[in-house]
């Protein structure tokens, strides 16, 4: 919302400078979001006449001007096609900064002509968008002089943000009376001119109460449009509305100036009476901006016997708007519901300053003197005759009160402010207050405090207040928040304990033991595109508006967006690539936290001890997914290995960790080369997911520990080499042997794989180093023989045979 | 000089002379050895009478117990030699560069939650989460956020299509658009009194130079008895000194609009420049400063604490909510929001955080 200073002064009776006001304006919730005086940027800038033009020797559009500024005759080089000689216009002289561009003006030479400054155009200023010539003033402005003071440009524009509850300072008079209640001034009352009505008022009715429940109107017939006066162009111009007609602009006008919108129809296009009703289906209007919409049986319009011309509240149509021949017009003055005005501008994807209004809920008890003002206006400044009004409707004028005590401000909002401020505040916002202030009395000998019980009328145009905790509101902002004394929160009682999850405790963990091992934590997008998603399973949810192809799926997996990253790192030439994240995949069930990694490119860069450089393996993924499960707390030692994976991965080069057949706590392996290729990736890749949400939760058993000591007599050592069958899975084999003996293994550790020379075909021989922990005293001979001979029983079950 | 002395002479002066191991053990087995000259002399001792080995063995006890030593101390040496010019040939370039292994990080992301969630823990506050797919019941109506709210135009909502929640109720589904919808699962799903941060991934149809479809957001939620605008201003400040180790935080509440609380309150913070740059902590008035928007908070609307089942005559309290990222960004000087999500390995070494970077109040939050 843009406005003048002395716009605002036009409500505002105050002597507040320009610091103070916008000071206040924020500290009363109006935020500030720029305040410029063009004067500051412009005063370099003079009103000059072109003495003589002439066409520049070595172009043809170019002209040659000689210019007085006020300083004697300059040459000037002018590409514009209305410079002429006579015309008075602006220049800026050597030194002066173009607002529009930034350049600093200088004597400079075009095709070999010299030049001593520019003759501007509006936009070149700044002053709007006209660009098709430089600036033509009346001829009898005087040379030599500042434009921006002559143009009484000298006048700060504000811009401040409205918050979408306070409709009634979306027009200046609103923000005055913010103002003027925080002690910056006093509103200007507001005097509602009487029109002089002769005959009936014109053909307006309703269809649709629900959309419209208010439609007032008056003819003006006879009216002569044209160029608004200078005060209203002015002030338009300022915010940066281009000034169309009278009709137009003062619409415009009482519409930023009271927070208003109105509407003007040039009566001539119009057949038969205008009616507020139901769209209907297939029905177009071509709109103002000179689009065509299609509205529908949601959407209310206004409409005469033949064609819609307003698509209510929101944009009026083209065909029947105000032009330089319009001589008899129609003014609406509506009250459109803010709820079909949302649904139908979302619905249209159209929005408009009269929709910003509408929507947000204008006063409706403003009808009839918002039409006067409008038909006072248009009478003024267009001549004709106004009709009387007709009243189609009525616009909803329940009055609410609210039943407020004044302490509810220090309860709420922790701020003692003085019964008689808040009444005094509340009065000044236009609420009335009515009712008992708090009262002390001795009732049958005893002293009774009565707390104040107030009736708070709320103010027609402040639709958004209805409970007392909106009036503690209002007098805190007018108070200033920083009364509000700050409160230190009262300590929870009894001792500090963990304030993160279980499951948040397990994600710190694993993110940090990730990054100790090497791992470099990305943060993906959550949404991938339908191709990476169906490469991984497909995706469970589909965005309806995505906001492009590529980011449309919630992601099943955490392979594809680390993918993506990779791809884009070896692109950047990282010979290395180690990420991981941690994050949620989307099923159609739950949202599961997982943490993925990908290593890709060199585990070991060549090296001077290494010498060439290493590749990842499935086992360098199967580590990781180990390490990271252990950190996660996962019963690392009780996990099963299973050798298939989702089809992400190598199907021979893949695994699982599973803890039972079902519960699979980590996938891991080589990567689909297929699945690689997709994502513009060579060379070994290995990746895995840990299912952080699989994991069981570890019992709480309070801080003691298990009783141990270490024991006395030192473990022994036994290898054994088996002859298995090349099916046979080194894991079964492993698990076998520490089973033999479970009190008298404590380990056992594949340490060699071998096949070749001395090994039958389709044989392997798989070395195991078994650790033999002694109790109370060492193990005899004799035992020593049976725990072998039980490992080697062991091996057999599996087909194996005792190595020679 | 005696005979034995002589040959002491010769014997320690040949032992000091010898250059190699070999030599020495020659020496050696020459004096010592089963027919050497020092053990022939000890052989001559058993025959002697009592009174002539009193006079004649010491000075053969003396020289064998000199010879040993000689022998030995040349041994010593001559060992010490031997080391030293095996280690002198073993030298090598300790210049060359050694394996120190793979250098990994946490995202700022993550550590900037985990400093907040320290910070918080020490106010009593728990973490909460919820899901990111929500229903719009969640995300909007018990936020006060009713269907044709001019403030759901302010979202830009990414939506699911024709979806539920999988109870088949039919409730529209979307991408939560901001943390607040924990705030109300918090509140129905627990008993007062409440006091919680959430942390999260929050998205928005957005994507700019300073917004990305999708970002973090935390936010804060207090429901007790006799909670007030004081209490709320007062924690803010106390977070925002502690997040960014400054006494000289000062904050700027503004009146605002939030559909979710009243009254609404949003929070810039001074800034000074320092050669150029916006650095926190000074008062945003005084010259050469500003503010920064930070926060967006407020009471909880009395609306909402009845949406989730209490009693707002019983309860009160304040919410508030603030972008993680952009809470990285003010603390370590990241200016592209956009390269959070890019996965850049050079970006993630430069701008995160070592494994051990643990933010704790004894030692630090900051890293």
């Amino acid at each position: 919302m843009k406005f003048t200073l002395s716009w605002l002064k036009t409500h505002l009776n105050s002597d507040a400078d320009l610091p103070t006001i916008l000071k206040g304006l924020t500290n009363i919730g109006l935020e500030v979001e720029g305040a410029e005086n063009p004067a500051e940027k412009l005063g370099a800038f003079r009103i000059a006449k072109v003495l003589t033009a002439e066409r520049h020797p070595q172009a043809d559009k170019l002209q040659v001007l000689t210019v007085d500024a006020g300083d004697g005759p300059l040459q000037v080089v002018c590409g514009a096609p209305n410079a002429r000689a006579g015309l008075v216009g602006v220049f800026g002289t050597e030194g002066a900064v173009v607002p529009v561009n930034g350049m600093v003006l200088k004597k400079t030479a075009i095709r070999g002509v010299e030049s001593n400054g520019m003759m501007c155009s509006f936009r070149e200023l700044e002053l709007g968008e006209d660009h098709d010539g430089i600036i033509e003033l009346s001829a009898d402005a005087p040379v030599g002089r500042v434009y921006a003071e002559w143009a009484g440009l000298d006048d700060p524009v504000i811009d401040v943000s409205i918050t979408p509850n306070r409709q009634d300072c979306m027009g200046v008079r609103g923000i005055a009376r913010d103002l003027a209640a925080a002690g910056l001034g006093t509103l200007n009352a507001l005097i509602v001119p009487t029109i002089e009505a002769a005959g009936p008022g014109p053909d307006v009715r309703i269809e649709d109460a629900e959309g419209c429940p208010a439609f007032f109107a008056r003819t003006v017939r006879g009216v002569k449009n044209g160029s608004s006066p200078e005060w209203m162009a002015k002030q338009l111009k300022a915010i940066g509305q281009k000034p169309i007609s009278t009709l137009v602009d003062i619409t415009n006008y009482i519409m930023i100036d009271l927070g208003r919108p109105l509407h003007v129809y040039d009566m001539a296009t119009l057949k038969g009476g205008l009616v507020a009703r139901r769209g209907r289906p297939g029905e177009q209007v071509l709109a103002l901006n000179g689009k065509t919409y299609t509205v529908d049986e949601s959407m209310t319009v206004i409409a005469d016997d033949e064609a819609v011309h307003d698509i209510g509240g929101i944009m009026g149509g083209e065909h029947s708007g105000a032009t330089e021949a319009t001589t008899d017009v129609l003014i609406e003055c509506a009250y459109f519901t803010p709820e079909r005005i949302a649904v139908t501008g979302q619905k249209l994807g159209l929005t408009s300053d009269a929709r910003g209004r509408f929507e947000r809920g204008v006063d409706p008890a403003f009808l009839d003197d918002g039409l006067s003002i409008a038909t006072y206006l248009v009478t003024h400044l267009c001549g004709g005759s106004a009709s009387e009004a007709t009243r189609a409707g009525s616009p909803p004028l329940a009055v609410k009160t609210v039943t407020y005590d004044p302490a509810q401000c220090l309860a709420l909002a922790g701020v003692d402010v003085a019964d008689s401020e808040q009444k005094r505040i509340l009065e000044s916002l236009g609420f009335e207050v009515e009712g008992n202030d708090a009262t002390f009395e001795y009732q049958d000998g005893v002293p009774v405090t009565t707390p104040a019980t107030w009736t708070v009328t709320v103010p027609s145009w402040r639709r958004d207040v209805d409970g007392w905790p909106d009036i503690v509101e209002e007098v805190v902002r007018i108070v200033g928040l920083d009364q509000v004394p700050s409160t230190p929160l009262p300590r929870a009682p009894g001792v500090a304990k963990p304030t993160a999850t279980p499951e948040q405790a397990i994600e710190r963990r694993v993110r940090r033991t990730a990054a100790a091992r090497g791992l470099a934590e990305a943060v993906n997008w959550s949404f991938i595109s339908e191709r990476e998603a169906a490469a991984v399973g497909g995706g469970a949810w589909t965005l309806a508006n995505p906001i492009s192809e590529d980011l449309k799926v919630m992601r099943p997996s955490l392979l594809p967006g680390l993918l993506s990253a990779t791809r884009r790192n070896v692109d950047r030439g990282a010979a290395s690539v180690r990420l991981f994240e941690l994050g949620r995949r989307y099923l159609a069930d739950k949202e599961r936290p997982t943490v993925g990694f990908v290593l890709a490119g060199e585990k070991v860069a060549r090296g001077w001890q290494t010498g060439k450089a290493q590749p990842f393996s499935a086992f360098d993924a199967k580590g990781e997914a180990i390490a990271l499960l252990t950190a996660a707390g996962a019963p690392v030692a009780n996990l099963q290995s299973f050798g298939e994976a989702s089809g992400a991965y190598h199907p021979g080069q893949s695994g699982t960790l599973r803890l039972g057949p079902k519960t699979v706590l980590a996938e891991f392996g080589v990567l689909h080369p297929s699945l690689a290729r997709q994502f513009g990736l060579t060379g070994a890749v290995v990746a895995g997911e840990i299912f952080l949400d699989a994991i069981p939760a570890r019992r709480a058993s309070g801080f003691m520990r298990p009783p141990y000591a270490p024991p006395a007599l030192q473990a022994v050592k036994r290898d054994f080499a088996f002859l298995v069958d090349q099916t046979v899975e080194a894991d079964a084999l492993v698990r076998a042997v520490r089973n033999a003996d479970k009190k008298a293994i404590v380990d056992a550790r594949l340490f060699d794989v071998f096949v070749g020379p001395g090994v039958d075909e389709g044989k392997k021989s798989l070395a195991v180093e078994i650790t033999l922990q002694p109790g109370d005293k060492s193990f005899s001979q004799e035992e020593l023989d049976a725990i072998s001979a039980a490992v080697v029983k062991a091996a057999e079950k599996l087909g194996g045979t005792l190595r020679g | 000089m005696t005979e034995i002395a002589n040959l002491k002479a010769g014997l320690i002066a040949d032992i000091a002379a010898a250059d190699t191991l070999d030599a020495l053990e020659a020496l050696r087995v020459g004096a010592l050895g089963k027919n050497g000259v020092v053990t022939g002399l000890l052989k001559t001792l058993g025959p002697m009478s009592p009174e002539e080995r009193l006079e004649k063995g010491p000075p053969i006890q003396d020289l064998r117990e000199s010879v040993t030593a000689a022998l030995a101390e040349r041994k010593a040496a001559l060992e010490q030699a031997a080391l030293d010019a095996k280690l002198a040939a073993e030298k090598i370039d300790m210049t060359l560069p050694a394996d120190t292994g793979p250098q990994g990080s946490v995202h700022p992301v993550s550590q900037v939650m985990d400093e907040l969630a320290e910070i918080f823990a020490d106010l009593g506050f728990s973490v909460a989460t919820g899901p990111e797919i929500e229903d719009d019941w969640h995300n909007f109506t018990a936020l006060n956020i009713p269907e044709t709210h001019p403030a759901r135009a302010m979202h830009d909502t990414f939506y699911f299509p024709d979806t539920t929640d999988g109870n088949g109720d039919g409730k529209k589904m979307l991408l939560r658009t901001h943390t607040s919808p924990v705030q109300i699962r918090t509140m129905m799903n627990g008993e007062p009194p409440i006091r919680i941060i959430a942390p999260g991934r929050v998205y928005r149809s957005d994507s700019d130079a300073t917004h990305t479809p999708m970002f973090h957001q935390i936010e804060g939620l207090v429901i007790d008895k006799g909670i007030t605008l004081g209490h709320l201003k007062w924690t803010l400040e106390t977070f925002l000194k502690a997040f960014f180790e400054r006494d000289d935080i000062v904050l700027r509440l503004r009146p605002s609009y939030f559909p979710f609380t009243e009254p609404s309150v949003e929070v810039d913070v001074g800034y000074t420049l320092v050669n150029g740059q916006r650095v926190i902590g000074g008062d945003g008035d005084a010259p050469g400063g500003g503010w920064l928007e930070v926060l967006g908070s407020g009471m909880v609307n009395r609306r909402v604490i009845e949406a989730c089942g209490l009693d707002p005559d019983e309860w009160q309290g304040f919410a508030f909510g603030t972008g993680v990222d952009r809470l990285a960004m003010l603390k370590y000087g990241m200016n592209d929001l956009r390269a959070f999500f890019d996965g850049d390995l050079r970006w993630l070494k430069h701008y995160g955080f070592s494994a051990l970077d643990v933010p704790t109040l004894s030692g630090g939050v900051g890293a």
